[in-house]
């Protein structure tokens, strides 16, 4: 029976319009819709979906849950293991974990997982369902760097546990990445970010922003002067890469995080807000991830005509499926095996193109994965105004520059065990700070495997 | 949170507050900065710390009334809070790292610029202080914009107040009273610049004739000024450098100061061109 179901589509904002407004553009599952959909799972004895989850969401269980219409038992199993389900749900890249895995995959669509996982979410905000168990507070205080998904996942954690914790945010505003990375149009602030601040806020944990810590306070100073029994840093990898090639201080040259921030922290797209941000007529991105969709569908819905410009081909693009989906429907143009050699300016120093080469993929090498080689004598402009590079981050040096015994690996990681404890002595990590730039569900997990660790830590410490 | 607790014009354009920011109070060294927002819809605007009161727990800025975000800042009043102060932000100044014995054998000569001469302050207190030998040259238009005279005074040894125009001190640029105290002999063994980027340029062509040590202050534009933007890059000794980490001091004869000037601008020219308002970066 459940072969028979197509997999049922999900609305969505016209692309047209969608293209012109920073307003979400999955507009989710119906209560039947949802119903219908989680009918499609088999229920398998041995769930390749659940072993694909990087945190071992019970997914089959709580789709048959939702299949009954137990919308509030559904949201139950999900919260035994993800902290941020309404946020996973949008973003994860479900088609390499979950849905990448779903038997119902092979002949045809997966089960949509995450369309569902983000229904649930969201019906249990909506209908006030929470699952805040907390034991009484056992006296202990820890010491939370970051306020991303990471230190978000491990503060509720501590919380419910019985710690006395404070969140300490170097931004205005807390939700790292969620919050002046990722998009309104892919992620809402107010309705889930906020939202899922709101209850982690709701357990007792503190939130202290414009506390940058190496600068404001150091680690030492939190617990030799603020009475913290161990830290978490969640610090995350928020240090832009640039290429290093001629014209990339060039006016116009921006990175994906300073466009992003301008958008979506200082909100540059309202009006009111009083922060600049710079569009143009026309914009290159250079590169193929999520951040690169991101920064070209925003620019796009600031007027710009934008095209993406990506060393490899297609396949190779690190981006979630869907956003690349969702960014051709919207007229955003793709150039692949195209590579930036400089950015050419006018003489106010102004961007005016982006020069390339061609690029062809090479033979494979030793891991299977074919690397781009330039094609000789290939170089062409692409006309540009902005040119916005969102060529991947890596961990801010700041915190373990300034915390005696902590070691950072050669890519500018924290060292730290699979459990999270580092190489000082109270200090545990993880999420991006750890492990560079990956995903909010790798971020959540570790944040709350710190959390289980820390705890081991302080009960065994007296 | 964030309270000023005093409030001050210093001229018509220039606003002295001190701010109730116990944390920042405590960790602040000479030659960092912070970053303001004076309400919800506010930018990110960074400040030099001007002094700070580890005691009361407060930083001492001075904002110069240029751009709307700006003007927003000077029109908050003694009572009122900011909605955000962080910091401190950036390096300290080389200079706090030498032992004692060391300072005093120095001899520096700060030039300060309009704005400028609030980030100098603190420099020259703690120098001063510390037994250094400290002249201070203070550039302005006018003489209604000359900030600071007294307190400037009670922590060097001469003071030099140029003007533009005149009505205050020597008539002329801070560069020809340099070449001016060079001439004579001064022998100072350090020059620290900090004022518009302009006055910089022209300060470290005056001083590389005499072979004289020079730091700048780079007030470029900033978002964040943790180092997840990138929008304050300079180049430097041929490097990329993100001022607000790295910085904001650098080997002037490093710096590639038309470039600086021209991304300091890069909001400004093309608001101008549409015709909105211009917000600036640094407020100096
Ligand atoms: C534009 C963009 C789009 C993305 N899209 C996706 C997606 O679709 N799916 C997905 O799974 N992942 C996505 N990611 C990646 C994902 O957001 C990150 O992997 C995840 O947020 C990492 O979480 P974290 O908690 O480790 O760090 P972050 O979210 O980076 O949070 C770290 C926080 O720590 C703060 N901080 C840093 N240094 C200090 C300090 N010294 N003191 C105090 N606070 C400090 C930062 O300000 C920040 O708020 C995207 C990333 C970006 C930038
Ligand atoms: S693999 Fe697919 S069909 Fe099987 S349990 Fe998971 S979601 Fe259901
Ligand atoms: S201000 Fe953003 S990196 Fe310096």
């Amino acid at each position: 029976m459940a072969g028979r179901i197509p997999r049922v589509p999900v609305r969505e904002q016209d692309p047209q319009i969608r293209a012109r407004n920073f307003k979400e553009v999955c507009l989710g599952y119906t209560d039947e819709e949802a119903m219908l959909e989680a009918r499609r799972c088999l229920n398998c004895k041995r769930p390749a979906c659940m072993t694909a989850c990087p945190v071992s969401v019970k997914i089959p269980f709580f789709i048959q849950a939702v299949a009954k219409g137990d919308f509030a038992d559904a949201a139950r199993i999900i919260s035994i293991d993800s902290s941020l389900p309404a946020i996973c749900g949008r973003v994860c890249p479900q088609e390499c974990q979950c849905e990448g895995s779903c038997v119902m995959g092979v002949k045809g669509e997966p089960v949509a997982i995450g369309k569902l996982e983000r229904f649930v979410a969201d019906w249990s905000r909506e209908n006030n369902v929470a699952f805040n168990a907390t034991a009484p507070s056992n006296g202990k205080r820890v010491a939370v760097i970051g306020s991303g998904p990471s230190g978000l996942a491990c503060a509720s954690d501590l919380a419910k546990m019985g710690y006395d914790v404070t969140i300490f945010e170097a931004l205005h505003k807390a939700g790292g990445v969620l919050t002046y990375g990722i998009p309104e149009f892919r992620l809402p602030k107010d309705t889930v970010v906020a939202a899922e601040i709101e209850s982690v806020k709701r357990l007792g944990v503190k939130i202290e922003t414009n506390v940058v810590v190496g600068r404001t306070l150091t680690i030492d100073d939190m617990f030799d002067r603020e009475g913290f029994h161990a830290v978490f840093v969640g610090s995350g990898a928020g240090l832009p890469k640039f290429m290093d090639i001629p014209g990339e201080n060039l006016n116009g040259v921006v990175s994906a995080n300073e466009f992003l921030t301008r958008n979506n922290l200082m909100k540059a797209y309202k009006e009111g807000a009083r922060t600049p941000i710079y569009v143009g007529n026309k914009v290159c991105v250079v590169g193929g991830g999520n951040v690169a969709m991101d920064a070209a569908r925003t620019a796009l819905r600031l007027g710009a005509q934008v095209t993406v410009v990506y060393r490899r081909t297609e396949k190779e693009l690190p981006a979630r499926a869907e956003e690349v989906h969702h960014a051709k429907e919207e007229g955003i143009e793709f150039m692949m095996l195209t590579n930036p050699v400089e950015i050419v300016g006018d003489e106010k120093g102004w961007v005016t193109a982006l020069k390339c080469e061609k690029m062809e993929l090479g033979e494979p090498d030793a891991s299977g994965r074919r690397s781009p080689v330039a094609v000789a004598d290939s170089h062409f402009n692409v006309e540009a105004d902005v040119v916005i590079m969102a060529l991947g981050t890596s961990p801010n040096p700041l915190i373990a520059q300034t915390t005696p015994g902590l070691e950072r690996s050669r890519k500018g990681g924290l060292v730290a065990t699979e459990e999270g404890a580092t190489t000082r002595e109270g200090v545990f990590a993880g999420g991006d700070a750890v492990t560079g730039a990956a995903t909010v569900i790798l971020a959540m997990g570790a944040g709350r495997k710190a959390a289980a660790a820390i705890d081991e830590y302080l009960k065994n410490k007296k | 949170m964030y309270r000023i607790v005093r409030k001050e014009v210093l001229s018509p354009v220039i606003t002295l507050m001190e701010v109730e920011a116990p944390r920042l109070a405590r960790a602040a060294q000479p030659g960092q900065f912070l970053i303001v927002r004076a309400d919800e819809e506010g930018e990110r605007i960074p400040l030099t710390i001007c002094d700070y009161n580890r005691e009361k727990g407060t930083v001492t800025i001075v904002t110069q009334a240029i751009g709307a975000s700006s003007k927003e800042i000077c029109a908050l009043q003694e009572g009122e809070c900011f909605t955000d102060v962080v910091g401190p932000l950036g390096q300290p100044s080389e200079f706090v790292n030498l032992p004692d014995e060391e300072l005093r054998k120095m001899s520096f000569v700060f030039i300060a610029g309009g704005l400028g001469t609030a980030p100098v302050y603190p420099q020259a207190k703690y120098f001063h202080e510390k037994g250094a030998k400290v002249d201070v040259i203070l550039g302005a238009k006018s003489a209604d914009l000359v900030i600071l005279e007294k307190e400037m005074e009670a922590v060097c040894d001469n003071l030099y107040i140029c003007t533009d125009d005149g009505s205050k001190g020597f008539k002329g640029l801070v560069t020809a009273k340099l070449e001016e105290l060079m001439a004579q002999g001064k022998g100072y063994t350090q020059a620290v610049a900090i004022g518009p980027m302009i006055m910089m340029k022209f300060v470290t062509l005056t001083a590389g004739k005499f072979n004289l040590p020079l730091v700048v202050s780079l007030n470029t534009l900033m978002v964040d000024g943790t180092g997840m933007c990138g929008a304050c890059r300079v180049t430097v000794g041929g490097k990329v450098r993100f001022a607000c980490v790295e910085g904001p001091e650098f080997n002037a004869y490093e710096v590639d100061f038309d470039e600086a000037m021209r991304r300091q601008a890069m909001y400004r020219g093309k608001e101008m061109e549409e015709d909105h308002k211009c917000k600036i970066g640094r407020g100096r």
